[in-house]
């Protein structure tokens, strides 16, 4: 967009290659970790089109999310099978037959567009009900936290077909794959970071569209979008459902990476997390949100590994010092500096792009 | 008193017809009635609370008629969604400047001179030639075509005003709701928003809120009085500089 950072504007080559490269530089167990949290990154760059592009602060995230690690789940659970044979769990629990909404994801095509379709379909139904009504600000993100608690107990109490508390695991196979052959792991990586690298390039070109400007035409002034002839509800429900299904795609390929999915992961605190993620990193930036997912994820697992009980509060504190101190989160205070050892170069729409959008939060 | 259009009267563009906006008990607009005509100007005054920015709400569907109906070009729009409203040629400047902060000034008004709305259309189609050659058109005539790559969010005061009168002008609307465009602006300022107004009539009719009687003089054109949500007076700004009705409603608020 501005024409006076050549340096950062290449920059995201040099980590691309890095991310390439990283099974032969790290540990399996920091491979793991990085598969994860690149997983998670996917949907953090959905939150900026949609928090940080249209300022729509959404609290239920986490939704989207375990929609797409469940129905991949799901097929896992039964290609893990012999044909006749129903998940364990449904046996403990006294099941005797599969549910009929599980029958299509044996089938793995199914499956994998479930992870797209399911979370996109969604999204979409609810941002339309939701946005043609006009509900903005923190009354939407009240609702998207609701919608995250009840999400989140509806997988708890239909234990006999949702695994309950402990979820969905013990997955073998993918396609006939072996989730225990290093192959399996390298792979399954190198996919996370194509789709990061997909995301982040489709969403920069969306960003760049006159789509984006009017995402952010919105969030600026959503009756004065109005009040030009423009329908705003279609911009901001096509943003939300982007974002909902990058979220699903992030969920799916945490779930591979993890081994499995349960609702201690879709939850309101999780949900809550993955803004923090993205405003630790910058919601006007696509990098930002990615640095930020990776950053904040592997204090985590530091800190949680050293001081169990602290995790929450650390990142308590982390937030409101990112909120007072940088707005613009680390890829703001890292842009200021570079703006400023170019003496000379114009602000421009790095600012503007990044500038906090009013009422989100 | 009806003032429904018929296909005869081709130079009608709007007509309110006996409108009431009843805000719990409080009638903010009480029966009334007015007419423009294509490429006319109607300046709208009356003290605080007479009901002028609810008139162009209502016009717009911004608030809805109790009773009483909206034509515009012959159609009854009174119960049209506000986008709708915008795209069948009624534009509307706010009394706040509402620009697009975070957008460049030509981002703004390109947004506005877009004529494709449909938002799939986004994705794909850049402004057209015609939408830029518009925005640097308007651009000229508000007389900011140096803040061009500018965001919006960092022009002046007076700038923004004369902004959102240019994306009201860049929509291509018929006709022009301005509440207020002088406000907070100085005597020179002032002047200019005068003759950038001469300046579109005929393309568009424009209809002015104001209550600075200097601006109204400047302006000239006719002048219709509102008074606690209902008609007053009509006419030129010296026939209603002189009308007593018009004076006793102003008097102990007289500002010339």
């Amino acid at each position: 967009m501005t024409a006076a950072r050549p340096l950062l504007r290449h920059i995201w080559v040099v980590f691309l290659l890095l991310a390439a490269v990283a099974p032969w530089i790290v540990s399996p167990y920091e491979l793991s970790l990085l598969g994860r949290f690149l997983a998670l990154s996917i949907l953090a760059l959905g939150l900026v089109l949609v928090w940080g592009e249209a300022g729509i602060l959404t609290l239920g995230q986490g939704v989207f999310f375990g929609l797409g690690g469940y129905v991949l789940a799901m097929h896992l659970k039964l290609a893990a099978l012999t044909p006749g044979e129903i998940p364990d769990f449904m046996t403990w629990s006294g099941r005797s037959e599969l549910p009929w909404w599980w029958q299509p994801f044996t089938s793995p095509s199914v499956a994998l567009a479930a992870v797209i379709v399911v979370p996109g379909v969604c999204a979409a139904l609810f941002a339309w009900a939701v946005f043609r009504r006009r509900v903005v600000g923190v009354y939407f993100a009240l609702i998207t936290q609701a919608l995250a608690l009840c999400f989140a107990t509806l997988l708890v109490s239909q234990q006999e077909s949702t695994g309950g508390f402990n979820g969905l695991t013990d997955f073998s196979t993918l396609l006939g794959f072996d989730f225990a052959a290093k192959g399996t792991v390298w792979t399954l990586y190198w996919i996370t970071v194509a789709f990061v690298t997909l995301a982040f390039l489709g969403l920069r070109w969306l960003m760049r569209s006159r789509f984006g400007t009017m995402l952010r035409a919105t969030r600026d002034g959503e009756n004065r979008v109005r009040f030009l002839g423009h329908n705003p509800t279609p911009y901001k429900v096509v943003a939300f459902t982007i974002s909902a299904m990058l979220a699903g795609i992030g969920g799916a390929l945490f779930t591979l990476h993890a081994g499995v999915v349960s609702p201690a992961l879709v939850g309101v605190v999780p949900s809550i997390e993955m803004v923090i993620w993205v405003a630790v990193g910058g919601r006007g930036s696509l990098w930002g949100a990615i640095a930020g997912t990776l950053l904040v994820n592997f204090a985590k697992d530091e800190i949680s590994s050293a001081l169990p009980d602290a995790w929450l509060y650390v990142l308590g504190l982390v937030f409101i010092l990112v909120v007072t101190l940088m707005p613009r989160g680390v890829a703001g205070v890292i842009e200021d500096a570079f703006r400023r050892l170019r003496p000379g170069s114009p602000g421009g729409k790095v600012a503007a792009v990044t500038s906090p959008a009013g009422g989100a939060l | 008193m009806s003032a429904v259009p018929t296909a005869a009267n081709t130079q009608l563009l709007l007509a309110v017809d006996g409108v009431t906006v009843d805000f719990d008990g409080f009638k903010a607009l009480n029966g009334f009635s007015m007419t423009l005509d294509r490429g006319a100007l109607r300046v709208l005054i009356g003290p605080n609370g007479a009901g002028k920015s609810t008139l162009c709400d209502t016009i717009i569907g911004r608030v809805r008629a109790t009773s009483g109906h909206v034509y515009f070009k012959g159609e009854d729009i009174t119960h049209l969604p506000e986008y709708q409203i915008v795209q069948r040629g009624i534009c509307r400047k706010f009394q706040m400047p509402g620009v697009l902060s975070s957008l460049t000034v030509l981002d703004n008004l390109l947004i506005a001179a877009r004529s494709d709305r449909r938002w799939w259309r986004s994705m794909t189609a850049a402004a057209s030639p015609a939408e830029r050659a518009r925005a640097d058109e308007v651009l000229e005539q508000v007389g900011l075509i140096e803040r061009r790559d500018m965001l919006a969010g960092e022009l002046a005061h007076g700038e923004k005003q004369w902004l959102e009168i240019g994306m009201v002008v860049a929509t291509d609307a018929d006709l022009l709701l301005l509440d207020e465009p002088t406000a907070g602006m100085g005597p020179a300022e002032t002047s200019r928003t005068a003759e950038l107004i001469h300046s579109l009539l005929g393309r568009h009719a424009v209809l002015v809120i104001d209550h600075d009687m200097s601006f109204v003089e400047q302006l000239g054109g006719r002048v219709t009085v509102l008074h606690q949500g209902q008609f007053l007076k009509e006419g030129s700004v010296a026939q209603i500089r002189q009308d007593p009705d018009v004076a006793a409603v102003y008097l102990g608020r007289s500002e010339h």
